[in-house]
């Protein structure tokens, strides 16, 4: 772990992994404005701060990565994306296969981004590692479910988007009136079921 | 009580300080650009430090208030009227009733705010008035026919005048460098701090970018997603930078080669395209 310089009002810490950064996030989380990434914390702190959060709050590589609330969500998905058979093709397996790993493999919360509602789903099918478009589509509908490098991600309303589309689904993932408005929140678990 | 739009050409939109703290539902701040500006418009009208203002940022505004209303303008500075008298930015303007306000495109700056004694008040999302323009959350731009509630004002209004003048000509930011400068050559460093960058015309409240000389990788691996604040400068793959607005994601996949002292960016609110902007090197 090693804090970088980002700024005169934050720091960034940089973990060993997404499993490290979510578990100090989790433990920063209320005493400070985070924002959690694939591998690191940003902090609205100075450096001398952060690393005196770290000593004081940061119980180290034994503190449980999750928080106490974390939920369990299951997401229905219709596989009929567009990118499935190029999916199948770019991982050398065949489209069922594809399906089947992308549904036997509960993966994991790890951080927001790109739009509100949307998350970086870890810990998937090591398999189903694949590039991004080299020109994103202007248009992804709402509810895609779609996969780039190592992540699978949902996106929670229509938006332009280079990841490859492999479904949808029709469950909510965003919902401003709700009182969370997210669906998911970083230590969640996620599994896909085929419909 | 409220303010009505009657004409709009360009941006105009409700901003307060934002909402700080969503991002792991992947909500950014947001917030008004000029957070100075916003500071003078909210002293001068007696508000709460936190009353939201219109920003505008385009060739024209006009707007008649529905009650008699204080207002002030400040940021960007240009011809502004009320019913065809030439009005002063930086102090309290009395409307009447009926009474209409026009702006023109500024003289100086980019983004004139438009502040009113109780402030506006829409309805807040996540806490805060302010649209985010990348996540689409908060109080939908305003145009023609637009109505805005307005709050009670209870305190006493500054009867002197707050215009401190933005820097014409170039402007020089404070960057202190990091998190990921040891992704860049040595030369892409000392580049960005000898350049003269130019401000390309698709900037927006997402972000200012840059046109000017390459700035190369040293490492050319994928960077894994990190957090952004308001300040960060990315450098994209075509090797240009983009400094980060307001309205930035709160997650990014380039590095950023170093951070806009805080304070200095509330001058970027008003760089406009074809402005030249230098960095000095700060250390933090």
């Amino acid at each position: 772990m090693r804090v970088l310089p980002s700024g005169d009002t934050t720091s960034l810490i940089e973990c060993a992994n997404g499993f490290e950064a979510s578990a100090l996030a989790a433990t920063l989380q209320g005493r400070v404005e985070i924002t959690l990434g694939a591998r690191t914390v940003l902090v609205r702190a100075s450096r001398s701060q952060t690393l005196a959060m770290i000593a004081t709050f940061y119980p180290g590589e034994h503190s449980s990565p999750a928080r106490p609330d974390t939920q369990h969500h299951v997401i229905s998905v219709r596989y009929d994306g567009p990118d499935l058979e190029r999916v199948a093709g770019l991982v050398g397996l065949s489209s069922d296969e594809v399906i089947a790993a992308h549904t036997t493999t509960t993966v994991r919360v790890g951080f927001a981004g790109f739009a509100p509602g949307f998350a970086y789903l870890v810990d998937g099918d090591p398999r189903l590692e694949v590039p991004r478009l080299d020109v994103p589509r202007p248009r992804v509908p709402a509810g895609s479910v779609a996969l780039a490098s190592t992540y699978s991600g949902i996106y929670p309303r229509e938006s332009a988007g280079g990841w490859l589309i492999i479904g949808h689904t029709s469950d909510w993932l965003w919902d401003i009136d709700r009182t969370i408005p997210a669906r998911f929140a970083p230590g969640d678990s996620v599994t896909f079921l085929a419909i | 009580m409220s303010i009505r739009i009657l004409e709009s050409r360009g941006s105009t939109l409700i901003q307060d300080l934002g909402r700080p703290g969503f991002s792991s539902w992947g909500v950014g701040p947001s917030g008004v650009f000029d957070r100075r500006a916003f500071h003078h418009a909210n002293t001068l009208l007696g508000n709460r430090e936190d009353a939201a203002v219109i920003e505008h940022a385009g060739s024209t505004l006009t707007l008649c208030a529905s009650r008699p209303h204080a207002i002030a303008i400040t940021g960007a500075s240009g011809p502004a009227s009320v019913d065809g008298v030439p009005v002063p930015v930086g102090r309290v303007i009395e409307l009447s009733v009926g009474s209409v306000l026009r702006l023109e495109a500024p003289v100086v700056g980019l983004r004139y705010l438009v502040g009113v004694a109780g402030g506006f008040e829409p309805e807040p999302v996540l806490g805060s008035r302010s649209r985010d323009t990348l996540a689409e959350l908060g109080p939908q731009p305003l145009t023609a026919g637009s109505s805005v509630p307005v709050g009670l004002s209870t305190a006493a209004r500054w009867s002197g005048v707050i215009n401190p003048t933005l820097p014409s000509g170039a402007m020089t930011l404070r960057v202190s460098l990091g998190p990921r400068d040891d992704w860049f050559s040595f030369d892409s460093i000392a580049r960005l701090f000898t350049s003269s960058w130019q401000i390309n015309p698709l900037s927006s409240r997402v972000g200012i970018r840059l046109d000017g000389p390459k700035l190369e990788r040293s490492r050319h691996d994928e960077l894994a997603s990190e957090g952004v604040v308001r300040g960060s400068i990315q450098v994209t793959n075509s090797g240009l930078p983009i400094i980060l607005g307001p309205d930035h994601p709160v997650t990014g996949g380039y590095p950023v080669i170093g951070v806009i002292v805080d304070s200095d960016t509330d001058l970027l609110a008003h760089a406009r395209p074809g402005d030249v902007l230098h960095f000095s090197r700060h250390a933090i």
